[in-house]
């Protein structure tokens, strides 16, 4: 990594919904700060989110870490499982395996990782069964 | 039409955001899933929707979304009061149901975009 980039680091813990939300509005703030493009704000703060989002709900906790550069942005979303096992089938628009009580809350639309992939310049999704989920996303300044 | 107008048209309640009333709006999104809100991106729009937790002010703010109808005369609590102030973003609150509260924003010429 360069060395004039700016790296935050964010905890995400799983079913924690009172906090889902607070590292993309964090990362939002930051990128308005340093008067990067609103369009630009906008794509990855949405798409930060719907990552941290899913990890809130599907996962059982993990990191995002962002590192500012000066050319583009990269996210990188890490949990400790369980993983997806179709990841083609879990990027279709709709499908979605959560339960009644997630989507009274406004989430399971099955958006989510489409979302994702709509805002980013390079969506790279590693997972299985069993394993983790690492997420790598980048935006081209 | 601005956010004055659509309180107006909506006879809805000013929940927060006295300041912004005279703010333009462009595009509107009626919606109660999140991640279909997100899939919506426009300049200056208003997200309607029945569904009424800090999560749709979180939604709102990732957006750049600066109104919030809330339908069914949902009121939102001071937790999403005091998020809302952080973000500029204006609460109205409507006793119109979705559909009905859209139709008339539409019929006053505020429109939804482009066809997926
Ligand atoms: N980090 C993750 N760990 C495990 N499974 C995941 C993870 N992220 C996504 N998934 C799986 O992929 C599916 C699709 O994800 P996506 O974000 O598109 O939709 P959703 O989260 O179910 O609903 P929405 O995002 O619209 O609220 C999820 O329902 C879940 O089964
Ligand atoms: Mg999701």
């Amino acid at each position: 990594m360069l060395n004039d980039h700016i790296h935050l680091s964010y905890e995400i813990v799983s079913e924690d919904f009172a906090r889902a939300g607070e590292a993309a509005s964090d990362v939002k703030r930051v990128l308005k700060k340093m008067n990067v493009k609103p369009d630009i704000v906008r794509k990855v703060a949405i798409a930060l989110y719907e990552g941290e989002i899913n990890m809130v709900i599907h996962s059982l906790g993990g990191t995002i870490d962002v590192y500012i550069m000066p050319n583009e942005i990269q996210m990188k979303l890490e949990d400790i499982g369980p993983g997806i096992e179709d990841i083609d089938k879990a990027m279709e628009e709709g499908y979605s395996t959560a339960s009644e009580t997630i989507r009274n809350m406004g989430f399971g639309a099955g958006m989510g990782l489409p979302n994702m992939k709509r805002y980013v310049d390079d969506l790279d999704i590693k997972s299985g069964l069993g394993q983790g989920t690492r997420i790598t996303m980048r935006v081209i300044l | 039409m601005t956010i004055q107008d659509i309180k107006d048209y909506l006879e809805a309640e000013l929940v927060y955001g006295e300041e912004f009333l005279s703010r333009e709006v462009h595009n509107a999104c009626g919606c109660d899933m999140m991640s279909d809100v997100l899939a919506f991106v426009k300049d200056q729009s208003v997200l309607i929707t029945g569904l009424c937790n800090p999560h749709v002010i979180r939604t709102a703010e990732m957006m750049d979304i600066i109104c919030v109808v809330f339908v069914r005369g949902k009121t939102p609590t001071e937790e999403m009061i005091e998020m809302a102030k952080e973000r500029e973003i204006a609460l109205l609150t409507s006793n119109h149901r979705m559909f009905t509260a859209c139709g008339i924003l539409y019929q006053k010429g505020l429109g939804g975009g482009d066809l997926c």
